[in-house]
């Protein structure tokens, strides 16, 4: 079985980190399988994971009562999932339900927030790329209410 | 491809052979000539103007197959009175049709390029007749993948043929939209999200883009970031066509016109006029 440290390195995430950093990520990370229609977080739940997704597809949905789940975003290989394990409560505001056998290696929150607080400089690097991907998801929300396609 | 009717201000009348409801608001016409003539050729992302007797003209682009030019096929948007005139044609009624007019897809020059083909909307149904062209000749060209949104999936137009191209082992179609129940098992986001999932090599790549004008801004920054530049990306402009000849100035886009110089232009063409305000 593939290890999970060229998984990592190649996902693009974490693509180019010092190798020093990818070693303290490991320490936090594990492998987790996701059947077709298995949720890998629901609404109010406690968010303790992060998910990088290296296969399969993930939907993102909002439950709306008597209407039932509307997807908002898919994911797939190469993205992530569980952007508010820095908000307090730390609590999910989502559903992420498995479209297809999906392969993640979930990393532990607790986990790497305690890193980051010990290396400042590793909790920098982190910050970084998650402000760069927040970026990205604010550009594609705000092209999303732009009502692109009218 | 310069307008193949007798003169190029005289409506010729043609016949609605089918109407088919795409979406809530959208309807493809198939037309046939009422002289029974069989010759209308046109060059794919080309458009003709469309004359409801009674309400009005307006530029629809061709959205058939430019290899039978016997059927002229049309896919309107019920969105004002003389295109609401337009779909509430039924089987056997008269239209007028001037055309075709305007610069079409370079799908010829393209040859042995990898082709994006990336609509948004009602978009798809001007380079409908490209994604034919490129598949009737299939060898000519390199990887060829088709993105297409829309709003939910209840707005993709021509499904069934969407679900013929999808099992294609020769083309790539990456179908997404705005929001979906969970019935929808392919994307949900914009369109640009899923360009990075294209297989291509970017120097040899050619993208044909056609939607909204805020829809290909952010599409088009999405496909320089992945290497494209300006004069690899060509798009289909949409404007307030009148004469189709370049002769009444309606359809001016700063130093263009739309119906003469376009509807397809190379992006590096244009680009210091896209999507430019009060232009």
């Amino acid at each position: 079985m593939e290890t999970m440290e060229p998984i990592l390195a190649a996902h693009p995430f974490f693509k180019g980190l010092d190798s020093r950093y990818l070693k303290l990520i490991l320490e936090c990370a594990s492998r987790e399988t996701f059947t077709p229609g298995q949720f890998l977080c629901r609404d109010h739940e406690e968010a303790r994971k992060f998910f990088v997704i290296h296969h399969g597809r993930v939907a993102v949905e909002i439950y709306r009562a008597r209407r039932g789940p509307v997807a908002i975003t898919t994911l797939g290989e190469g993205e992530a999932l569980g952007w508010l394990w820095f908000d307090q409560p730390y609590h999910w505001h989502l559903d992420a339900r498995a479209l297809d056998l999906t392969r993640v290696i979930s990393l532990d929150v607790g986990c790497l927030l305690e890193r980051c607080n010990r290396d400042h400089d590793f909790g920098y690097e982190l910050m970084r790329r998650y402000a760069q991907h927040l970026a990205v998801q604010f550009r594609a929300l705000k092209a999303q209410l732009a009502d692109f396609y009218d | 491809m310069k307008a193949n009717l007798p003169a190029p201000m005289i409506p010729t009348p043609f016949v609605v052979q089918k109407v088919k409801r795409e979406t809530s608001d959208t309807y493809t016409l198939n037309l046939t000539r009422a002289s029974g003539a069989t010759d209308f050729v046109f060059a794919p992302g080309q458009f003709n103007m469309l004359y409801a007797f009674g309400a009005g003209e307006v530029p629809i682009s061709i959205s058939g197959d430019p290899a039978a030019p016997e059927i002229l096929v049309h896919t309107v948007r019920d969105v004002g009175n003389v295109t609401r005139a337009i779909c509430r044609l039924k089987r056997e009624g008269v239209i007028g049709v001037r055309g075709p007019f305007g610069v079409p897809w370079p799908v010829s020059q393209v040859a042995g390029s990898d082709v994006l083909l990336i609509a948004g909307g009602l978009g798809l149904a001007p380079l409908r007749p490209a994604l034919y062209h490129l598949l009737q000749h299939r060898g000519e060209y390199g990887s060829i993948e088709l993105f297409y949104g829309s709003r939910t999936p209840q707005d993709l137009l021509y499904p069934k043929e969407l679900e013929r191209w999808r099992g294609r082992f020769d083309l790539r179609v990456h179908l997404t939209v705005d929001k979906a129940e969970t019935e929808w098992h392919t994307n949900v986001g914009v369109v640009t999200k899923i360009i990075e999932r294209a297989r291509f090599d970017p120097p040899n790549t050619v993208a044909m883009l056609c939607g909204p004008g805020v829809m290909m801004r952010f599409t088009i920054m999405e496909l320089m970031k992945q290497g494209l530049k300006a004069e690899q990306i060509y798009l289909s402009m949409e404007r307030n066509m009148k004469c189709g000849i370049g002769l009444c100035g309606h359809c001016q886009w700063g130093p263009f016109f739309v119906c003469q110089d376009g509807p397809v232009f190379r992006y590096d063409r244009v680009q210091d006029w896209f999507e430019r305000r009060e232009v």
